[in-house]
């Protein structure tokens, strides 16, 4: 792990509808950190991902993505926005969704005549089959994306968020809608593929405890304001109380991981069931 | 429905005569090249509709061409410029339309619907003011065959030249838009911009198929071909050329039932495009059927002789 900053915001704040919805927002990640946004919903943590990509003007503050301004270097972002499943209807299989990811902004169409387009066909294909691989989508990666579980979906729109070998992957709450077990797993392999691939991942969530022992870093959105280090800097009860306004405990267990308790959202509350805003 | 008074013509039973005989009028030569422009122009643009789910914007849009079509003839200038007058106006002014997410048609817009029965209700006046005109209401609304001049086919030809090759150059990225508007985005693909553009060329592909199909059938080239062939594959290039194969043989076909039968190429060409769509689905279910085991999970051993059976 090396000290140089994949993102940097200092004195950030934005406004959405002539709402300031949060202000001196200070937020770094360093090259291969795993580091979560955290707060409750509507404080605007979508937002922030969208400054981040360039897509919203920031009102005040710096922001520098990959050494240049918030837009220039979306190339080499993974992006996984907040979700929405698939249409069910949808004929599109998983791995076309994924190859878009690859080449989906490239207009024109080529025709592998010359030997040097075919071995660039080769390779990309290669490539995709290496992502699809690495989350673990092989035994569905043909079947219609509509048809796929939630949980098989995220893993799918992972893997298009990283075919391109991306320096910083940009989550927005991608375990919201999967179940207790599938959100337990895609959380281990986003802090896998952190690890071994050398990605610097931001994550945005609402519910710490999925990937509380993954995080080197966590900041916390709140009305009350923002807070950001080190999990055990930051989530602390009286910290969390502060940001939230609301009694939060945080407690040890036996095998020494921390576990947020009464937060507003409770991780029962996003099963499958609710999957389908 | 063929030219009254010339001797109807009868099938021999020889399939080569048949086709032989087909060709021997000019009219039925043009009918044969702006079907088979129409239906690729109409295949490729309505798999990016059904995929879009903008069926109802491209019926609306036919059914703006209406008025136009019977205004123009009205004017004395062909139906066919009508079509594209009218279908493009309306493209541009549903582009226009404000939508809640910023990102060109939506389905639920219920301003859409509005406008096109308005424009459908002008056509009827235009014809009601055209006395003696009448019978062509059936033609504009439901389709012919007859009467398509050679300017007319150049027409047709460049103008699905036109919008092929805009499809060739932002097909992919169309396809970006269309399945993850968002992701495209950040990756700066210019996702309303593709939107406009395209319910451009919708509102093109519409126009040429009402040529065909009337007005109120451009769903038999429109949707049933892409919906059919969605059933069939989930691969995009394959799906997109059984597309465009089955737009031409329902076109093909349902102009050679409508020179030997007294019935209507509309009637025809909608039939055998809906035929299609049901063997579709039977040929679907009876896919799922054979593959279903090998796609069920390796948990599921213990039903592996029952299969063997089979």
């Amino acid at each position: 792990m090396t000290d140089v900053d994949v993102l940097s915001l200092t004195g950030a704040a934005i406004d959405v509808g002539g709402r300031r919805l949060w202000t001196d927002v200070d937020l770094t990640v360093r090259s291969g950190e795993f580091v979560a946004v955290l707060g409750p919903n509507g404080v605007g943590k979508s937002t922030l991902v969208k400054a981040i990509l360039g897509l919203l003007p920031l009102a005040t503050g710096q922001a520098t993505v990959l050494g240049q301004r918030p837009g220039q270097a979306n190339e080499r972002i993974g992006y996984l926005p907040q979700r929405r499943s698939f249409d069910p209807s949808l004929r599109v299989r998983g791995i076309d969704v994924v190859r878009l990811g690859l080449s989906g902004d490239r207009w024109g169409i080529t025709v592998p005549l010359r030997s040097s387009a075919r071995s660039r066909r080769r390779v990309s294909e290669d490539r995709l089959t290496e992502v699809i691989e690495l989350v673990g989508a092989a035994p569905y990666a043909q079947r219609p994306i509509g048809q796929l579980s939630g949980g098989e979906q995220q893993r799918l729109l992972i893997a298009q968020a990283l075919v391109r070998r991306p320096a910083l992957l940009l989550l927005d709450e991608p375990l919201d809608s999967l179940d207790l077990p599938n959100q337990g797993s895609v959380a281990a392999l986003i802090s896998r593929i952190c690890r071994d691939e050398g990605v610097s991942v931001m994550m945005v969530a609402h519910d710490v405890n999925p990937i509380l022992s993954y995080l080197d870093r966590v900041v916390y959105i709140a009305q009350g304001g923002v807070a950001s280090g080190t999990p055990t800097e930051v989530i602390t009860g009286d910290t969390l109380t502060r940001l939230y306004g609301t009694p939060i405990e945080v407690l040890t267990t036996s095998d020494g991981r921390m576990v947020v308790v009464g937060q507003p959202e409770a991780p029962a509350h996003h099963s499958d069931r609710h999957g389908g805003h | 429905m063929l030219v009254a008074g010339a001797a109807s013509p009868s099938l021999t039973g020889n399939l080569v005569e048949d086709v032989r005989q087909l060709f021997v009028y000019p009219f039925m030569v043009n009918a044969f090249r702006a079907g088979t422009i129409v239906a690729v122009l109409a295949g490729v643009i309505g798999w990016f509709m059904v995929l879009r789910k903008q069926s109802f914007a491209g019926h609306t849009l036919a059914v703006v061409g209406f008025p136009g079509a019977a205004g123009a003839t009205l004017l004395g200038i062909g139906a066919l410029y009508g079509y594209f007058t009218f279908c493009v106006a309306a493209a541009v002014g549903i582009a226009l339309l404000p939508s809640a997410r910023g990102r060109g048609f939506s389905e639920e817009n219920a301003i859409t619907g509005t406008i096109g029965a308005f424009f459908l209700a002008c056509g009827f006046l235009f014809i009601s003011l055209y006395k003696g005109f009448l019978d062509g209401v059936n033609s504009l609304l439901f389709g012919s065959f007859l009467g398509i001049t050679n300017q007319q086919v150049v027409v047709l030809a460049v103008v699905a030249a036109v919008g092929l090759g805009a499809m060739a150059l932002m097909g992919r990225p169309l396809l970006f838009a269309s399945i993850d508007a968002d992701v495209a985005q950040a990756r700066s693909v210019p996702v309303r911009a593709l939107g406009v553009a395209f319910l451009i060329l919708l509102g093109l592909a519409a126009a040429e198929a009402s040529q065909i199909t009337g007005s109120l059938l451009v769903f038999a080239l429109l949707v049933m071909p892409p919906a059919t062939a969605q059933r069939l594959t989930t691969r995009p290039a394959s799906s997109l050329a059984l597309t465009v194969g089955i737009g031409l043989l329902v076109t093909w076909l349902g102009l050679a039932a409508a020179y030997y039968s007294p019935y209507p190429i509309g009637f025809w060409v909608t039939t055998f495009a809906f035929a299609a769509y049901l063997l579709s689905h039977l040929a679907g279910a009876g896919l799922v059927r054979r593959r279903a085991p090998v796609v069920a999970p390796s948990v599921g051993r213990a039903d592996v002789p029952s299969r063997v059976d089979r």
